[in-house]
């Protein structure tokens, strides 16, 4: 079968595996953005409560492999009486290991602005909470951009994993077409391709022209 | 089902799991083993000087980098007997793992070997050092250093994504926990005890890379 056969066969069925990878990859980015804003702040929180609260999170999801989280939450949190839907707890899962991996990024970026800058909106009395959404998170923002787009192309390949929960993404449609006609390297090379071109002409040109905007609102451009 | 934890049934499946630990520390190891070699060799082949291969070598570099690990794994493992050619689980996994690390690590030797300072490849040049020798007693024993923390954490990452083997059918901690899970309707023990052993090891693991991170920054003078 050649491959333009297999994509006018095929083609509408990874198609829609494909919408469902990116509902995925944007729900997860928000769950990891979230989470790895609240954890980066909670670790350099004053309140000792809040501090080891964020440092345990980021160091089980750093720690462990993103399958095993994805089983976790799966498998063994409706034991506990949480039962997710394997959809939200394939972003979930996602978000929240990619979020670990955020919150690194976000303390360091904020430990990057400059120290000036903290004492003159010290100086000037603003309240903490003022200071940190006035004048360093917008500072810092720009900061973590560029090691941020790395991370969500990580958060696109993880999101890959949502098919073992049989989410019917990308990967999961590539695996059944696989199972049922065992046109292997069309099948998984398509999907390699999809996710390939999702990485470098959606997520990457994205982040940039998102650089771009960014440093030239602050004025550095 | 509810919340019930037995500790019995944690410690009958220890030590099963245990055993499988070893397989997972063993494909970690040669994944990585691998990844080593092949990363040196396409850091090194985007410096022969040819254009063609230095940009195939680019492209492929960031196509293995986009895209998905898991996926890599099962089209290595499908692929071939569709050309004739059977791959043990085994054999597939570790290519695969290692081919995409090596793409991750090729970019820790490039950054390491950019890092040497230009006066030492003009003093080799100046010292009628051949190419070979240049790199391997000059280039590659200072970029080396350099390149440590990268390729610890790394070291980390292969092994924290050896669980992704599990979907061919490699015996390794994942493998293990999800056939016990199926033989006894168990998941609660099983799948935390995978979470609690990988703790276990990347958390001193990545301590150690970040103390030997330190050392090699106070020793450049950093």
């Amino acid at each position: 079968m050649s491959i333009w056969d297999f994509l006018e066969t095929y083609g509408a069925r990874l198609a829609n595996g494909t919408l469902v990878t990116c509902a995925q990859f944007l729900f997860a980015s928000m769950v990891a953005i979230v989470a790895a804003l609240l954890a980066g702040l909670g670790r350099m929180s004053g309140n000792w409560f809040i501090r080891s609260f964020s440092i345990i999170y980021i160091e089980i999801f750093r720690g462990t492999s993103l399958l095993v989280q994805l089983y976790w939450i799966f498998y063994v949190l409706p034991l506990f009486g949480v039962s997710l839907p394997k959809f939200i707890a394939g972003f979930l899962s996602v978000g929240l290991n990619v979020g670990a991996y955020g919150a690194e990024i976000v303390r360091g970026a904020i430990r990057a602005v400059p120290r000036g800058q903290w004492e003159a909106a010290y100086a000037l009395s603003m309240s903490p909470a003022r200071r940190m959404r006035r004048i360093i998170l917008p500072q810092a923002f720009v900061l973590m951009l560029p090691p941020w787009g790395n991370l969500l192309i990580e958060l696109l390949k993880g999101t890959a994993l949502v098919a073992l929960i049989a989410v019917a993404d990308l990967m999961f449609v590539a695996k059944q077409i696989n199972g049922a006609t065992f046109l292997s390297a069309q099948a998984f090379g398509v999907a390699l391709v999809v996710y390939f071109v999702l990485a470098r002409f959606l997520i990457t040109p994205f982040m940039r022209w998102l650089e771009r905007t960014m440093s030239r609102r602050l004025g550095r451009i | 089902m509810s919340f019930d934890w037995k500790w019995e049934f944690t410690w009958a499946i220890l030590p099963r799991l245990l055993a499988a630990t070893l397989n997972t520390l063993m494909a970690a190891g040669i994944g990585y083993a691998i990844a080593l070699v092949v990363g040196l060799a396409l850091a090194l082949g985007q410096r022969s000087g040819s254009r063609a291969l230095t940009l195939a070598l680019r492209e492929f570099i960031e196509f293995v980098r986009s895209t998905p690990l898991v996926l890599q794994i099962f089209f290595i493992f499908y692929v071939g007997p569709q050309f004739g050619i059977t791959l043990s689980p085994w054999v597939s996994g570790m290519l695969a793992i290692g081919l995409h690390y090596s793409a991750y690590l090729s970019e820790v030797y490039r950054a390491g070997i950019e890092a040497v300072p230009r006066g030492q490849w003009e003093a080799c040049r100046a010292l009628n050092m051949s190419t070979r020798d240049t790199y391997r007693r000059i280039v590659i024993p200072q970029a080396l250093p350099a390149s440590i923390p990268g390729m610890g954490n790394y070291l980390v990452g292969i092994f924290k994504d050896t669980p992704m083997l599990s979907v061919i059918g490699v015996a390794e901690l994942m493998q293990a926990a999800n056939s016990i899970g199926s033989e006894t309707y168990r998941f609660l023990e099983p799948y935390t005890m995978v979470g609690v052993i990988f703790l276990a090891i990347s958390l001193p693991v990545a301590g150690l890379v970040h103390l030997l991170e330190a050392r090699v920054r106070r020793k450049l003078g950093m």
